[in-house]
């Protein structure tokens, strides 16, 4: 059954456990992607994107543990797999880039040092054959003068270049997945949109599939099939890129796609921020998460966690207002049916 | 890069040279002379010897004659060794120190190195507190206590080792020890400290994701980085080594440069004390040249200007 994903991750439950408590960092999520899409995991800074992203390539930091729940990428059991069977798929099978290029490559190595060292770890080829393929590499992602660059260290060249560095490390083996970790918020606006454009390119090029980890919705939504939107741990709502832009369930989604900057809006309408704090995830609320900082809570909303209310196979949120929606629309279909006026 | 280090090289013999005019000032500020103490000598006797070795003439053109002889490379007689040229006495006994200090730089370096990644692996756990209880010691006792401890625990006490002279190798476990003591704790904190920032830095993670092992990642990707603050305390151990030799050197009777530069400033054998500090400071400065160029070659973000 999960053959037919790429990944595959069912209910999974992480935790750090700090000196001054348990934090529930992931909170039952579930992931699931096909060869070739790409997968949007946006939310605030905190939510736990980058903590999903982290476990499936066996980069979870030292006090965390996984729970339960199962993390399976290209016929591989991730959460069964010892460090030195993780060894061989990571920087091979699945490449991770991170946000801040700047600090990411290794300050006293030349760039063609880092990208040909990858590539003799997994592969048999020769430090020549090596050179010459992160050659190849530099023209793939863009870089001129590719024999001059090799040469080069990572302060000799700028923040967009660096990660278009990094975009070649991560691809050197060619992946099949490449997760890609706020690969543009350290970058400038017109940076960023040359490095999304780049990898999009890549995508296509090479039929890879990618996880996108954002807090800015608005940045990555045009290349996204699927978004998953995080809050406290837990994925609040799921969905096609359409159905989370145009039929947003969630209340905290809503909040998110009203704080987007529109250029094609008259100028009179403002952005609209969500209120309040993330939560502390040492103490996290009781009931629904985002309950504390949602105009359209109830008092269920912060006795109970909302159960899963699904609109399709693609489509589903935690939230109470839908389920009462639901269940509405149901006594409604069931009322009409009934009444034999039901439609088909 | 030879522009870098001719530079260097001309700054040297500047420092060289205000190293010299100050200690030569400096010395013969210092009461007494050469010749006072030796009760059988007659003034007459006393007026000859300083006539001959020109400490009759002004203090001026003492030092004119000294720095016109330096410039020659000629480093004088000692006043208080017959016979003997400073040149001589610093070339039999500097091999000596050099062979103890040597060794004690090599171990620090080594064992402070390694000890503080130990550490810095091991942090909060079993050998972290070990190693760093082991460093504040080190760097809280000073070495002539060290010294005398070793030397009374392990020589007296125990007759393990010599704690006279050089006789054979296990005589010098002591004065190595004893001057490796401090250098060695210190490396360690200084290692510990600068991997466990290293092991945080994004480019670690890198290295991880790409599926290195563990030892690629500690051996390439973390000690090169990790290293620099030693490399960068290298120029300063080694004034610490040297100054450390003096006294070890006399506590354990040892016949080097350091034991020798004390008799000569009691002595006020002012041409051996004149040699023996522009060849000391000639050897740090070198050293440090050596270390700085090293320092470059680790770190490429380092440019020479
Ligand atoms: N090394 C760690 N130690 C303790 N807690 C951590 C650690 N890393 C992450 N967390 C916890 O996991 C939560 C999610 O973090 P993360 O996935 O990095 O958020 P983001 O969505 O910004 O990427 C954080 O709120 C934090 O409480
Ligand atoms: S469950 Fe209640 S508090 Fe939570 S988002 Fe929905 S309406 Fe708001
Ligand atoms: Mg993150």
């Amino acid at each position: 059954m999960s053959e037919e994903y790429l990944v595959n991750i069912e209910h999974e439950k992480l935790s750090f456990f700090t000196p001054a408590g348990e934090v529930k960092a992931l909170n039952d999520v579930n992931i699931h992607l096909r060869q070739g899409e790409v997968l949007g995991i946006v939310g605030e800074s905190g939510s736990g994107k980058s903590v999903t992203a982290y476990s499936l390539i066996g980069l979870t930091a030292d006090p965390g543990k996984l729970i339960s729940g199962s993390l399976y990428f290209n016929g591989h059991q991730v959460d069964q797999m010892t460090e030195k069977e993780m060894r061989k798929i990571r920087g091979n099978e699945i490449s991770i880039i991170f946000q801040d290029p700047m600090t990411s490559l290794n300050p006293v190595y030349t760039i063609g040092n880092q990208i040909t060292e990858v590539i003799t770890l997994h592969t048999n080829k020769t430090k020549e054959e090596a050179k010459a393929r992160a050659k190849e590499l530099l023209e793939l992602v863009g870089i001129n003068e590719p024999e001059k660059r090799l040469k080069q260290y990572p302060h000799e060249l700028s923040g967009g270049m660096r990660q278009r560095i990094m975009i070649a490390i991560a691809l050197a083996c060619e992946p099949k997945l490449l997760i890609a970790d706020e690969p543009t918020t350290a970058l400038d606006v017109t940076i960023q949109a040359q490095i999304l454009e780049l990898m999009m390119e890549l995508k296509d090029k090479l039929g890879m599939s990618i996880i996108m980890i954002t807090h800015d919705l608005g940045v990555v939504a045009s290349m996204c099939d699927h978004i998953a939107v995080m809050y406290a741990g837990r994925i609040v709502e799921y969905g096609t890129t359409d159905q989370v832009f145009y039929e947003p369930k969630h209340m905290y989604t809503k909040g998110l796609i009203r704080s987007i900057p529109r250029l094609d809006t008259d100028e009179h309408q403002r952005l609209i921020p969500i209120e309040g704090t993330p939560v502390d995830m040492l103490n996290p609320p009781k009931g629904c998460p985002f309950g504390p900082r949602c105009e359209a809570c109830m008092k269920i909303c912060l006795k109970q966690n909302p159960p899963i209310t699904e609109f399709d196979d693609t489509h589903y949120t935690y939230c109470w207002l839908q389920q009462k929606e639901a269940m509405e629309r149901l006594a409604a279909d069931s009322s009409a049916k009934s009444s034999g006026g039901g439609e088909a | 890069m030879t522009r870098y280090v001719l530079k260097r090289i001309l700054l040297a013999i500047v420092t060289i040279w205000v190293v010299a005019t100050l200690t030569f000032f400096l010395m013969n500020m210092i009461p007494g002379g050469p010749f006072l103490s030796e009760k059988a000598i007659s003034p007459q006797a006393t007026a000859a010897l300083e006539a001959k070795y020109g400490l009759d003439k002004s203090l001026w053109e003492q030092y004119v004659t000294y720095m016109n002889g330096l410039l020659h490379g000629d480093f004088g007689l000692s006043l208080k060794q017959r016979g003997r040229t400073v040149l001589e006495i610093i070339v039999t006994k500097f091999p000596v120190s050099a062979k103890i200090g040597g060794m004690a730089v090599l171990i620090s370096l080594v064992l402070g190195v390694s000890l503080g990644c130990i550490a810095a692996l091991h942090q909060g756990k079993f050998w972290d507190r070990f190693i760093s209880v082991f460093a504040t010691l080190g760097i809280a006792v000073p070495g002539f206590v060290v010294c005398t401890l070793l030397s009374y625990v392990f020589g007296a006490k125990l007759k393990l080792v010599s704690t006279l002279g050089l006789s054979d190798w296990t005589s010098y476990i002591l004065p190595v020890t004893a001057i490796a003591f401090y250098p060695t704790s210190y490396i360690m904190r200084l290692m510990r400290s600068s991997m466990l920032d290293v092991l945080g830095q994004d480019y670690m993670r890198t290295a991880k994701a790409k599926g290195l092992s563990g030892t690629k990642q500690l051996f390439k990707h973390a000690l090169r980085n990790a290293i620099l603050p030693v490399v960068t305390y290298v120029g300063p151990m080694l004034a610490y080594t040297i100054v450390g030799s003096f006294v070890v050197e006399k506590i354990f009777v040892i016949p080097g440069l350091g034991g020798s530069f004390i008799t000569a400033i009691n002595g006020r054998d002012y041409t051996l004390i004149m040699g023996t500090t522009i060849f000391l400071a000639t050897l740090v400065i070198l050293m440090t040249l050596v270390v700085d160029i090293l320092y470059k070659i680790i770190d490429p973000r380092i440019k020479y200007d």
